[in-house]
């Protein structure tokens, strides 16, 4: 017998390294499990809450817990994937997301988990906000409806870029993604298109100008096979180096 | 079980709706023949019925943007045992909702006095035309909805799976690449 | 920015030498000078602290008394608490607005007002209160709303009205150990220096010791921590953690800064017996801080007092420079070499989150009140990432009478699982309302006889996150081993709606969610929708159905315990009073969650129509 410590999720023996939360452990074996604030470079977060478990009976954020030899993780169960289900549709009202005319369609992650958990309609009441764009950057777009407070921009310019163009201000449902300027402009912040924090937006809200809709449909990244099944785009990867500011 | 003898009727209109998702449903082309040995159709641009009548089966596509809408919405409610949401518009509010930001004074005013094309004539106050809501809202928001299809529009092969689940009794299951809301 | 500001801001930020971790009182003070955080003037801080402006920004923005926009050189904030409710703040509130022709939450137009509602203030028993620029006013009646228009229109500075209206009772009812407290300052301080381990105390714990470098001396500590462990001292926050156990592990990790966090955020709404210790008791509040940092070896401590306490700033600080003067602060604390401590007031700013002692953490380093995962809990990785020990103002309060006279004599208190005695803050339909200091084990039965409730229906024990009681459940006990509270009894008779009790509290919690995760930032706003439509006459069975599942999902999946406790008021009163929400429902079958007829408003005006086509008839 190896001395491999493991645990049980939903049935299969899931090895880990010490240190690996059971997000980690869970991609790095090749199970998908839901999540839209992790991200394989970056320090787990624990927001969104898509990666909700039960560990041993007790609900737990499977992207923040450390794994553990002998627990009993379940994942994807009715009852689960119908609270999912529930965070999926409370993101959708919160916002405002049109996928038809969303460049981001087809590569976005809150769509792809609306897809692979079946959920059909927004099903509570739209709160529809009023979040006007910020198209003042020469490159970016920001559109704010589609924001869903995931912190990887702020993360990623903070940790990678050493830049601090993003964070939130405001509290409850009035928290919103604001940028380092006096102004609030994005022109008026040190960011550029090049940025960590360019790439790893899940939804629509950081987008680079004049690219949108290049990749036909049928061909984007959620077209082919559903996001359960690309548990091995999210394995976890040494974090990327810091830049100089 | 037998399936039903009787053929199941069934209504479709189109509400803040572009009737894209009728032409998709139109696309599923001569399986349309064997739609008509299952369902009879009740209110719908097919039949030019003005009114919906008792059905088994109504279909909503577009949001609901104004009085008129609400007026038909509830008929259908009231005589639809099933009532279901086709198309981004009804699930969402779509592409009409997206003025939901704006307040309607100024929509009414940049289109009939700022901005060319209408303005000069004032805004209208005839009572044949319907008064629009201050927001637009997918239908699920007034009335209740048993079922939803998302996409804009759903493809035939969807519409086509949905329904044929739906005659036979089935909870429609759209698979991967039948479920998409674009 | 005039040269005036400019001084004034660098006067602020030198004082605080540029610390970042100073930021919400760095904020607090050039608020409090300049009015207003103005986009400059957040840049200007930004600099001065090093820290990069949207997040100066952020933390501006996550707090409610903090303002990033002109808020009118008056701010009168009304305490919004269900016993404010009861007892007419809502009728008053609009006079005032009246009075200055007002629209609430806008600034008039001269710039010189704004109105508004804020979460509970922590004057329950002596309501309606608010807060006029964030100082507490009391008993608020129609005259002193007709006065006070008058003081603002004629621009008198808050400084000068009447100083009756900020008179702040402590109304004690009962007393106790706690409240009856007689002890010298410095008395419980001496008593645990005096203290060395008994013959047969395990004092192999000082191997990883108090402060390391001053093992050989140190076995004094230990022996504290075994009265605190023999006192079967729990928490008084609510949660009701064993303090000695706390302490120990503090003590234990390693590392060689420790801190010492007083939590007098006391924002569950209902509960005011804080307010009431830090005035009659503070110095036995400091004093146990300082026991808890003999036993720890921390040499820094806070007293994190919430926003709305703002008064007791100065007067606290007071007491905190006496006690550094007699030798109870500061370095070798009553001579004993290495025993240096130090306290220091941090204020907040309007957010219950911040009760949270993750969160309340995050707040004293000048962050967002954002609660952190766990593990790692603060006992080791706490403030600066240092052990921490976060304790409710009454817990060190008790702590330092165990100090004194040890743990036995304590844990003959109360009944056997909850050791000692409990303040009570008693408001509502009452005739006394005020503190009450029980030992454990009183039945609700017993407090409402005491406070004069004869009519009572229900009892919200603990605040909204707590429990609904109904008059069936009157024999229960306070304690932890069958109600555990913080502190709040709220008492409802038999003439109030126990929907609109729940109601309140939905409001209040969508408006403190911190909003860090989904269920609880999307799911507390939505269930407040459902319970402003169900009493707007708009509800529906499926809207029960709904307020369930959304529970369960909260409960389930939220990041702390704000999110798992909201939907408590609605499912207790559901469970207990449900004809209060089903004689307001519209129908059984489904309804809007906004007036459809209203959503015409808009184009009726524009058009002006009125034919019956502009307008549509509720369903039927």
């Amino acid at each position: 017998m190896s001395d491999q410590k493991t645990f049980l999720l939903d049935g299969r023996e899931i090895p880990f390294e010490p240190g690996q939360t059971v997000m980690q452990a869970a991609l790095t074996a090749g199970v998908f499990i839901p999540h839209l604030c992790y991200h394989p470079e970056f320090r787990p977060h624990g927001s969104c809450k898509l990666c909700t478990v039960k560990i041993n009976g007790r609900p737990a954020t499977s992207c923040t817990m450390p794994a553990q030899a002998g627990m009993e993780v379940e994942s994807d169960t009715a009852e689960i994937r119908d609270k999912r289900r529930a965070l999926v549709q409370m993101l959708l009202v919160e916002g405002n997301h049109f996928c038809p005319s969303c460049e981001k369609s087809g590569h976005c992650k809150l769509q792809a988990l609306g897809y692979a958990l079946g959920v059909m309609t927004p099903h509570f009441t739209h709160f529809f906000p009023d979040r006007p764009v910020d198209a003042s950057h020469p490159e970016v777009l920001l559109d704010f409806n589609r924001c869903i407070l995931c912190e990887l921009c702020i993360r990623a310019s903070s940790e990678v870029d050493g830049k601090n163009v993003f964070a939130l201000s405001g509290r409850g449902l009035k928290k919103h993604l604001i940028v380092n300027a006096e102004s609030g402009r994005l022109a008026d912040t040190d960011f550029q298109a090049t940025d960590k924090a360019a790439q790893v937006c899940p939804v629509g809200v950081i987008l680079a100008k004049r690219k949108g809709f290049a990749v036909p449909i049928g061909q984007r990244p959620f077209d082919a096979s559903p996001i359960s099944a690309q548990a091995e785009r999210y394995k976890p990867v040494a974090p990327a180096p810091k830049k100089e500011a | 079980m037998n399936a039903p003898k009787r053929k199941l009727r069934v209504a479709t209109t189109s509400l803040a709706g572009c009737f894209g998702c009728h032409m998709s449903f139109l696309d599923i082309d001569e399986r349309i023949l064997q739609l008509v040995e299952l369902v009879e159709f009740d209110r719908s641009p097919i039949t030019d019925i003005k009114h919906c009548g008792p059905c088994d089966l109504g279909i909503i596509e577009g949001g609901v943007c104004n009085a008129e809408n609400v007026h038909v919405l509830r008929e259908f409610r009231k005589n639809c045992k099933i009532l279901v949401a086709m198309g981004a518009c009804a699930v969402n509010g779509g592409l009409p909702a997206q003025r939901n930001h704006l307040d309607l004074r100024d929509i009414l005013e940049e289109v009939y006095h700022t901005e060319p094309g209408l303005s000069g004539g004032g805004i209208p106050n005839d009572p044949e035309l319907p008064l629009p809501l201050d927001k637009v809202h997918p239908i699920h928001e007034v009335v209740k909805v048993d079922y939803f299809l998302p996409g804009c529009p759903p493809p035939a092969d969807a519409i086509w799976k949905f329904l044929t689940d739906l005659i036979a009794g089935r909870t429609p299951v759209m698979g991967h690449g039948l479920l998409h809301y674009d | 920015m005039d040269n005036t500001t400019q001084k004034t801001l660098a006067e602020i930020l030198q004082r605080h030498g540029g610390d970042g971790t100073r930021l919400m009182q760095i904020l607090r003070e050039t608020q409090e000078a300049l009015g207003w955080l103005a986009p400059d003037t957040l840049t200007d801080i930004a600099k001065g602290v090093g820290v990069p402006r949207a997040r100066v920004e952020g933390v501006a923005g996550f707090y409610s008394f903090f303002h990033t926009v002109p808020r009118g050189r008056y701010r009168i904030l009304w305490s919004d608490n269900i016993t404010d409710r009861m007892l007419g703040n809502g009728d008053l509130m609009q006079s005032l607005c009246r009075r200055l022709w007002l629209e609430p939450g806008r600034v008039s137009e001269d710039g010189l007002v704004s109105v508004d509602f804020t979460s509970c203030t922590g004057m329950c028993d002596q309501g309606p209160a608010l807060l006029a620029n964030y100082r507490a006013v009391t008993r608020m009646t129609e005259d002193r709303v007709e006065q006070m228009a008058g003081l603002i229109r004629d621009q008198v500075p808050v400084a000068d009205w009447p100083a009756d209206w900020f008179r702040i009772e402590d109304n004690v009812r009962r007393a106790d150990i706690l409240l009856k407290n007689a002890m010298r300052p410095g008395e419980a301080l001496k008593a645990a220096l005096a203290r060395e381990p008994e013959a047969d105390v395990e004092t192999a714990s000082n191997a990883r010791s108090w402060r390391e470098g001053v093992h050989a001396q140190a076995h004094g500590p230990s022996a504290v921590l075994e009265e605190i462990k023999k006192s079967n001292l729990r928490g008084r926050g609510g949660a009701g953690f064993t303090t000695g156990i706390k302490w120990e592990a503090c003590r234990h990790a390693p590392g060689d800064e420790r801190y010492v966090v007083c939590n007098a955020d006391e924002g569950e709404p209902g509960t005011f017996k804080d307010r009431v210790l830090l005035t009659r008791q503070a110095d036995l509040v400091f004093e146990g801080m300082t026991v808890a940092a003999y036993v720890t070896g921390a040499r820094k401590g806070y007293l994190y007092l919430r926003g709305e306490y703002r008064y007791m700033l100065e007067p606290l600080n007071e007491i905190l420079a006496r006690r550094r003067d007699a030798g109870l602060l500061g370095v070798k604390i009553l001579g004993r070499q290495g025993f240096d401590f130090e306290i220091e007031v941090h204020l907040g700013a309007g957010a219950y989150v911040c009760g949270e002692e993750s969160a309340l953490i995050e707040s004293l380093e000048g962050k967002r009140g954002v609660p952190r995962n766990r593990p790692p809990f603060p006992v080791t990785h706490g403030f600066l990432g240092k052990p921490t020990v976060v304790n409710n103002v009454e817990t060190f309060a008790a702590a330092a009478l165990i100090a004194a006279k040890g743990g036995e004599w304590y844990r003959g208190m109360g009944t056997a699982k909850s050791a000692g005695t409990k303040l009570l803050s008693v408001s509502g339909d009452v005739a006394r309302p005020g503190i009450y200091e029980y030992p454990f084990g009183i039945t609700l039965r017993e407090v409402l006889a005491d406070a004069g409730a004869d009519n009572a229906q229900a009892v919200q024990v603990s605040g909204p996150s707590g429990l609904t009681a109904a008059d069936n459940e009157f024999d229960r006990k306070i304690a932890f081993e069958d109600i555990p509270t913080a502190g709040a009894f709220m008492v409802f008779d038999h003439s109030r709606d126990m929907f609109e009790v729940a109601r309140n509290f939905a409001q209040f919690f969508a408006h403190e969610s911190c909003g860090f995760c989904t269920p609880c930032r999307v799911g507390t706003s939505l269930l407040k929708n459902l319970m402003n439509k169900i009493g707007e006459g708009h509800g529906t069975q499926a809207d029960i159905n709904e307020i369930y599942s959304l529970s369960r999902l909260l409960q389930m999946a939220s990041h702390c315990g704000l999110g798992h406790t909201a939907p408590n008021p609605l499912l207790d009163t559901l469970d207990k009073f449900r004809p209060a929400y089903e004689r307001r429902l519209k129908s059984l079958d489904f309804e809007p969650a906004f007036d459809l007829d209203g959503a015409l408003a808009r184009a009726r005006q524009m058009t002006g129509r009125d034919d019956a086509g502009a307008h549509l008839a509720e369903s039927k």
